[in-house]
């Protein structure tokens, strides 16, 4: 069943994903957000990636595919060796133990009803991971120790604890059934800067200590550049660079993926200078651009890039830009 | 030293919410100066009482829950907490104007945006709807918003985040305000968006010659646009200072673990350092620390900390903070970038 230890644990080939949506009753064509096209990335063992992209980049959808809490359009998720994207829901379910997830919203994503040891305990009963109630108390404790709760939390329910409280039950909750991979979407947007720091801290550690493969959603750079090995920027549903975290932080190579690093605050008064402004705003996925979708925005486009959509090509080892003009 | 009194002081401001069980104070003894054509920052953390503040300023507050107190609020030498409520709304929206963190909510879903802009015109500047409806498109023009004739007739849910704020930002200035409050004008936008207005509200800034106090809790963004900063922790000023003494000379240790907190894209994380973090929570405004509220999470503390709340003291020229122990706490070094 296991795949060869070199291969990547995660492969993503073609995925898009395509969204009906309401057209004219007068119409005849349906219409489709197009959220994510052609996408193809590779999650290695211990890895972590960031997927960075604005609203409407399909980063998120994307990430949701994968786990196929969305159901894919078309392509293919290959997880250590073997296509999970034909399972049946029941021969998915080892695969759903070994892929998680952590959820933005803190508060949404808790039952206020449940306990942490409830919320903490159905993963591991639905995976029967613990073979008495014995047991599974010292593995929610555990748990809760690792993220740096304790005990003393168990019988406490989601409102009694702060945002960055309740980010440390989703992380412990994820880490219950001891996945090899893990989704993290926007995991510290909603948290306040102080807290923030913690908990990206607490999921660096964790990762190490675990050697965990993790895909990161975010929209924030800075968060991303700490966390991740490599980079994966999207726009409007494409793939526009992959690189490693220093080389696409200092050496971005697609006019996108520069316009984004520009445009980001730099908390640094003396830095403050008169920038290159990307014009105008991200077209609509449901007629994006022919050809490279950001040629609307883009300064160096030229007639030929809305007649080929560009291919993701490397640039350097492991960097691949899709751009025919660079 | 700056000779023109400020077009606005505030001394002392104090906001109380009373609630059923307990009354908590969100605003603790404020005090700004706002000057001339200068853009202040309040920045804070969630609960640290930043938009009270400017709400308590405003008189936007319900009175039934939310307890305003000050010992002044003077605006172009007029005491704001003389006024009556009618004088408050000539001001408000005339000579003080505000924009909020979601342009959607802020506008009024069945006009057209042309319309919402054109009613502030005629209430404060007693304009016919056609002059009204003309001044619209031209303030539609000024902030940026293409082919401004035509989109007067659109509605608000027609255009994206980013253009509703441009649209907000038209309303706000439609009337030529002296100051402009902007509440977390930006955080619902886009990084790439989020450029284009702090871009274009500078330009109007410069043109229109009118203040700004700038609410927000992102530190890259203080950088961007304030000329001086004040830092509220907890219901208080902590610290306040030009902005380049903010990010160079940070005295007050919560403004310092702040800025290390922060993940940068225009450094390199250590592959082995961790990123700085403040250990512990934010408190509830309702079990506010004994003396200084910072202390239980302040790397610094010491018993004196817990005795009582700290005063502002002066550091240096415009620069004060809330620290008994500034003077034995060392200024960070300049990280070197």
């Amino acid at each position: 069943m296991t795949g060869a230890a070199s291969e990547p644990l995660l492969q993503v080939r073609n995925l898009s994903k395509l969204f009906p949506v309401k057209g004219s009753p007068f119409s005849r064509t349906r219409e489709t957000v197009k959220a994510v096209q052609d996408a193809s990335l590779d999650v290695g063992r211990g890895e972590v990636v960031g997927l960075v992209g604005e609203s409407g980049s399909g980063k998120t959808t994307l990430g949701r595919s994968i786990l196929r809490l969305i159901e894919p359009t078309s392509g293919e998720v290959r997880f250590d060796g073997v296509s999970i994207t034909a399972l049946s829901a029941r021969q998915l379910r080892p695969y759903r133990r070994r892929m998680q997830i952590v959820f933005q919203d803190p508060f949404g994503s808790l039952n206020p009803r449940f306990t942490a040891e409830r919320i903490i305990g159905e993963a591991l009963d639905t995976h029967r991971l613990a073979r008495n109630r014995a047991e599974r108390r010292d593995l929610i404790v555990d748990l809760l120790e690792k993220t740096g709760l304790g005990a003393a939390h168990l019988s406490r329910y989601p409102h009694e604890f702060s945002g960055g409280q309740r980010q440390r039950i989703g992380i412990a909750r994820a880490l219950a059934v001891g996945p090899d991979f893990v989704l993290a979407d926007e995991p510290v947007s909603a948290l306040d800067v102080s807290v923030q720091a913690q908990v990206l801290n607490l999921l660096r550690d964790l990762q190490r200590e675990l050697d965990l493969a993790m895909l990161m959603v975010a929209h924030d750079l800075g968060v991303v550049e700490y966390i991740a090995d490599r980079v994966i920027v999207m726009y409007l549903g494409r793939i526009m660079e992959v690189a490693p975290a220093r080389a696409l932080y200092s050496n971005p190579v697609h006019p996108y993926t520069q316009a984004l690093l520009e445009a980001v605050p730099r908390p640094d008064p003396k830095a403050r200078r008169s920038r290159t402004l990307l014009k105008g705003e991200i077209p609509s996925p449901i007629h994006p651009p022919s050809g490279c979708v950001f040629r609307t925005r883009c300064p160096i486009a030229t007639t030929e890039c809305a007649e080929v959509i560009p291919p993701l090509e490397e640039t350097a080892p492991g960097h691949l830009k899709a751009c025919i003009r660079r | 030293m700056n000779e023109a009194p400020p077009l606005l002081s505030v001394r002392n401001l104090r906001t109380h919410f009373v609630g059923e069980e307990e009354t908590v104070c969100a605003v603790d003894g404020l005090s700004i100066d706002i000057r001339r054509g200068e853009t202040l920052a309040l920045v804070g953390e969630s609960g640290s009482g930043k938009s009270v503040a400017s709400l308590s300023i405003m008189r936007l507050l319900d009175p039934a829950s939310g307890r305003v107190a000050a010992d002044e609020i003077v605006f172009e030498g007029e005491d704001l907490l003389a006024k009556s409520e009618a004088e408050m709304r000539a001001i408000r929206g005339n000579e003080i104007a505000m924009i909020f963190q979601e342009p959607m909510t802020s506008l009024n879903p069945v006009y057209t945006v042309g319309e919402q802009i054109a009613e502030a015109v005629r209430l404060h500047q007693d304009a016919s709807p056609k002059v009204a409806l003309r001044r619209a498109a031209e303030m539609l023009d000024l902030v940026g918003i293409p082919e401004a004739a035509k989109r007067v007739h659109v509605f608000p849910h027609e255009m994206s985040g980013g253009m509703r704020q441009r649209v907000m930002i038209a309303m706000a200035l439609c009337c030529n305000p002296k100051l402009l409050i902007a509440d977390e004008p930006t955080t619902a936008l886009d990084v790439t968006i989020q450029a284009q207005i702090l871009e274009l509200m500078r330009t109007l800034q410069q043109q229109i010659g009118m203040s700004i106090l700038f609410i927000t809790h992102d530190l890259g963004v203080v950088a961007e646009i304030a000329d001086r900063v004040v830092v509220m922790y907890a219901g208080r000023a902590v610290e306040d200072a030009p902005v380049e003494a903010i990010f160079e000379q940070p005295r007050m240790p919560y403004t310092q673990g702040l800025l290390r907190s922060v993940p940068r894209v225009d450094r390199f994380a250590d592959e082995q350092e961790p990123l700085y973090a403040i250990p512990g929570s934010i408190p509830s405004p309702s079990r506010l620390p004994k003396g200084c509220s910072f202390h239980p999470r302040c790397p610094h503390a010491a018993e004196i900390c817990r005795r009582s709340v700290p005063e502002l003291e002066r550091v240096a020229q415009d620069h004060h903070v809330r620290c008994v122990r500034w003077r034995e706490i060392e200024a960070p070094r300049e990280v070197p970038a």
